[in-house]
C-alpha cells in the first residue's frame, strides 16, 4: 500500500542520505502518509499505548538496573534503596512495577479488539501470530521481572512456575535445572533472571517491529472489517492518527499516573515485602493479576488423563491456552471479519470475555470448594469456545449485510 | 485425580471451614482515619513522633529497622526531628563497626538504626522461637481482605492504608482469655485478628503505659492503648513509605496537568478531524 512515495529531497544533503539510506522517505512514507482507514474507533490507539508503554518500560527499566544488585543478600534491600535514597527512585520504581500492569491492562484491550473485529484474519495472520508471540515474551518478561524484588511472592512465583517445567517428561527435571541454575531458587536464578529480564525487552521491540511491518504490508482492519477500496476510504496517518493516538496515549496516563502515584501497590501483594524466606510458604500464592487467567487453567486440571498424570495435563492445558490462539486464524473460518455483523458470534465473544474475567477471579481464589469446580468449567469453556464454538458458528452463522465500502458506511452513520 | 491426597485434603477442607475462617481471612478490620489516606494525604508531625516514642520505647526492644537510617527521621515530611536531635538520639546507640578499635562506636546520623539481637538466632531465643519481624516496611507487607464487591472501590478510592488499619487492629486485638475450644499453646498469646489466632508477642502495649512528651502550648493526647497504636501504626506506615506526602503532591501536579493536557489534546485532535466523516 506504500509503494507510491509522494517523497521528494528538498535539500542536496536529503537527496545525497536519500541514494544511500532511505530513511526519511521510509519514515514518510510509514509515519506520516500511510494510508489509514477513516473509521478507526479508539479502541485501535491501543497499538500506540502499547509502544509508549514499552518505552516506559524500558527506559524505567534501564535506570532501575543501575541501582539494583541482583543478589540474593541484597536485591530486596537495593530495591528498598532505590524507594528510599536514589533521586526520583520512588517514581521510577513504581512506574516501572505499575507499568508492567498497566502495559498487561493495554495489551488485554488490544488482543480482545481484534479478536471482536477479526483482526486475526487473511490476509492478517502473520500480524496475530508475531502479535500473540509478543504477549508470550512479555509472559516470560513480566514473570521473571517479577522475581526480582526478591519478596515472599517473588521467590514463591519462581519456584511455582520453573516447578511447571519439571513435569515435562524425560528433559523436565534437567530443564528445571537449567532454569533454576541448581536445584532450587537461589542466587543463580535471580542472576539469570536479571540478565533475561534486561534482554527480552529488546527481543519483544524487534517483534513489535516486524508486527507493524505485518501491519503495514495489508494496513490496518477497521471497525466494519470491509477492505479498503480506494483512497476515499482513508487517511494520512499523520495528522490524523497521530493526534488520536496521541490523544489515546494521554488519556491512558491518567489512570497509570493515578496508580503510581497515589497506590502504587495496590496491584501487587503485600507478602512481597517480606524478604524471600524458602522456610517459610506463603498461606496463599498468588501470582500477578495478569496471569491468574493462565494460572487458573493451570490449577484446573487436577486429575490424571490415561497415562498423563495431573500436573504434565495441567502445564499442558497452560501451554494449549496460548498455542491455540496462535491457530485462531484458521479456528474461525468465517469470511465475514467484524463481529458488528455477526450476529452469533458477537454473544460467543462476550461470553467469551466474561468467562475470561471469570478465569482471572478464579485464578486468585484458594483451589478449593466451589471454586475448583468453577475452574474446571471455565476452562473447559475457553477451550470449548475456540475448538467448538467458532468452527461452528462459522458455518451456521448468516452474516448481517456488510456495507460495500468503508466511506459508505462511515457517511450513513453520519447521515442517520 | 481421585487419589487419597486429594480426599484427604477435601476433608481437612471441610473439617477446617471454622479453623480457616479463624485464621484471619474472614476477619473483619475497622479502617481508621488516617491523615496520610487520600489524594492529599500527609503524615501529621506530632504523630509520628509520639509513634516513634512508642517505637523507641517499646517495639524497639524486640524488632529492628534495618533500613532506617537515623538521618531520615530529620527528613521533611516525616517526624522532623532537628538534626541536633538526631545527633543526639543516634549518639546513645552502638553500632557495630569493624574498622574501628572494639568493633564498636556511638552511632552518627547516617548509621542504619540498629537491630536488638545479634543475630536471627539470638531473637529468636529470646522470643520463644517466634522471630519478631522487622518493622521497615511492615507496614506494607501486611494488609486487610475486603469482602466482594468492596475491595473494587478500593482500586478507585487509592486504598493504601491495609496495612496500618491492620497493624492497629492486631494491637487491639488481644484477648485475655481465648474461647473454651481454642487450643493455645504455651507460651503464646490469644489474639482475633492474628492468623491462627496465636501470637507469639504478649500484648505490648496497654493503657498509660507511656508518658508522652507534650509540646509547649500543645494539647494533651491520651494516654490509652488505642491512641499508642494508632500513633505506632502511622509511625510504621512513614517508616515504610517515607516519600508518601511528596509523591502525593506530584501525584496531584501531574494528575490535574494531564486532565488539562487531555482537555486541550481533544480540542486538538478535533480541529483536526473536523469536516472529515468518520
Amino acid at each position: 500500500m506504500s509503494e507510491h512515495s509522494t517523497y521528494t529531497p528538498g535539500s542536496g544533503l536529503e537527496k545525497w542520505l536519500d541514494e544511500r539510506l532511505p530513511i526519511i522517505r521510509f519514515s514518510k512514507e510509514h509515519l506520516m502518509d500511510f494510508p489509514t482507514p477513516k473509521n478507526l474507533n479508539y479502541w485501535w490507539t491501543f497499538g500506540a499505548i502499547l509502544v509508549m508503554c514499552l518505552g516506559i518500560q524500558i527506559v524505567t527499566g534501564v535506570i532501575l538496573a543501575m541501582h539494583y544488585t541482583p543478589n540474593i543478600g541484597m536485591a530486596f534491600d537495593s530495591v528498598e534503596h532505590i524507594r528510599r535514597d536514589v533521586n526520583g527512585g520512588r517514581m521510577i520504581q513504581s512506574f516501572h512495577a505499575v507499568g508492567a500492569s498497566m502495559f498487561f491492562a493495554a495489551v488485554y484491550i488490544h488482543i480482545f479488539r481484534g479478536m471482536y473485529f477479526g483482526s486475526y484474519k487473511a490476509p492478517r495472520e502473520i500480524l496475530w501470530i508475531l502479535g500473540v508471540l509478543i504477549f508470550v515474551l512479555m509472559m516470560a518478561t513480566a514473570f521473571m521481572g517479577y522475581v526480582l524484588p526478591w519478596g515472599q511472592m517473588s521467590g514463591w512465583a519462581a519456584t511455582v512456575i520453573t516447578n511447571i517445567f519439571a513435569a515435562i517428561p524425560v528433559i523436565g527435571t534437567p530443564l528445571l535445572e537449567l532454569l533454576r541454575g541448581g536445584f532450587s531458587v537461589g542466587n543463580p536464578t535471580l542472576n539469570r533472571f536479571f540478565s533475561l529480564h534486561y534482554l527480552l525487552p529488546f527481543v519483544i521491540a524487534a517483534v513489535v517491529a516486524l508486527h507493524i511491518w505485518a501491519l503495514h504490508v495489508p494496513g490496518n482492519n477497521n471497525p466494519i472489517g470491509v477492505d479498503v477500496k480506494d483512497s476515499r476510504d482513508t487517511l494520512p496517518f499523520h495528522p490524523y492518527y497521530t493526534m488520536k493516538d496521541a490523544f489515546g496515549m494521554v488519556l491512558f496516563l491518567i489512570p497509570f499516573v493515578w496508580f503510581a502515584f497515589f497506590a502504587p501497590d495496590i496491584l501487587g501483594h503485600p507478602d512481597n515485602y517480606i524478604q524471600f524466606d524458602s522456610q517459610v510458604t506463603p498461606a496463599h500464592i498468588v501470582p500477578e493479576w495478569y496471569f491468574l487467567p493462565f494460572y487458573a487453567i493451570l490449577r484446573a486440571i487436577d486429575f490424571n488423563l490415561l497415562f498423563i498424570n495431573s500436573k504434565l495435563l495441567g502445564v499442558m492445558f497452560f501451554i494449549g491456552s496460548i498455542v491455540i490462539l496462535f491457530l485462531l486464524p484458521w479456528l474461525d473460518t468465517a469470511k465475514v471479519r467484524s463481529g458488528s455483523f455477526r450476529p452469533m458470534f458477537k454473544w460467543f465473544y462476550w461470553l467469551f470475555v466474561i468467562n475470561f474475567i471469570g478465569l482471572t477471579y478464579l485464578g486468585a481464589q484458594p483451589a478449593e470448594g466451589i471454586y475448583v469446580l468453577l475452574s474446571k468449567v471455565c476452562t473447559a469453556y475457553y477451550f470449548i469456545h475456540f475448538v467448538v464454538i467458532l468452527p461452528v458458528v462459522s458455518c451456521i452463522e448468516k452474516p448481517r449485510p456488510l456495507p460495500t465500502s468503508i466511506s459508505e458506511s462511515v457517511l450513513a452513520k453520519s447521515h442517520a | 485425580m481421585f487419589n487419597t491426597k486429594n480426599i484427604l485434603a477435601a476433608l481437612a477442607i471441610l473439617a477446617g471451614v471454622s479453623v480457616t475462617q479463624a485464621a484471619g481471612e474472614v476477619v473483619h478490620v475497622e479502617k481508621q482515619n488516617w491523615s496520610f489516606a487520600g489524594i492529599f494525604g500527609t503524615y501529621d508531625q506530632n504523630q509520628l513522633q509520639r509513634g516513634f516514642q512508642v517505637f523507641r520505647e517499646v517495639c524497639s526492644s524486640c524488632h529492628g529497622a534495618r533500613l532506617i537510617a537515623f538521618r531520615t527521621l530529620a527528613k521533611e515530611g516525616g517526624p522532623s526531628f532537628s538534626e541536633a536531635q538526631i545527633k543526639a538520639l543516634a549518639a546513645e546507640y552502638e553500632v557495630n563497626d569493624f574498622a574501628v578499635e572494639g568493633g564498636s562506636r556511638p552511632a552518627v546520623a547516617a548509621d542504619m538504626w540498629p537491630s536488638p539481637f545479634p543475630s536471627e538466632q539470638d531473637a529468636r531465643d529470646a522470643n520463644g522461637g517466634a522471630l519478631p519481624p522487622d518493622f521497615s516496611v511492615l507496614a506494607k507487607a501486611r494488609g486487610v481482605h475486603d469482602a466482594f464487591p468492596f475491595w473494587m472501590f478500593n482500586y478507585f478510592t487509592g486504598y493504601s492504608e491495609g496495612g496500618p488499619d491492620y497493624i492497629y487492629a492486631l494491637l487491639n486485638g488481644y484477648e485475655e482469655e481465648a474461647p473454651v475450644h481454642f487450643d493455645l499453646p504455651e507460651g503464646k498469646y490469644y489474639n482475633h485478628v492474628f492468623p491462627g489466632n496465636a501470637i507469639g508477642m504478649a500484648p505490648p502495649l496497654s493503657d498509660g503505659q507511656i508518658t508522652y512528651i507534650v509540646a509547649e502550648g500543645e494539647d494533651a493526647v491520651p494516654e490509652t492503648l488505642e491512641q499508642y497504636s494508632t500513633d505506632v501504626a502511622a509511625y510504621m506506615m512513614w517508616m515504610a513509605e517515607p516519600h508518601l506526602a511528596s509523591r502525593k503532591q506530584t501525584g496531584f501536579v501531574v494528575l490535574l496537568f494531564l486532565v488539562l493536557f487531555a482537555g486541550l489534546m481533544y480540542g486538538t485532535k478535533r480541529k483536526i478531524w473536523a469536516g472529515i466523516e468518520h
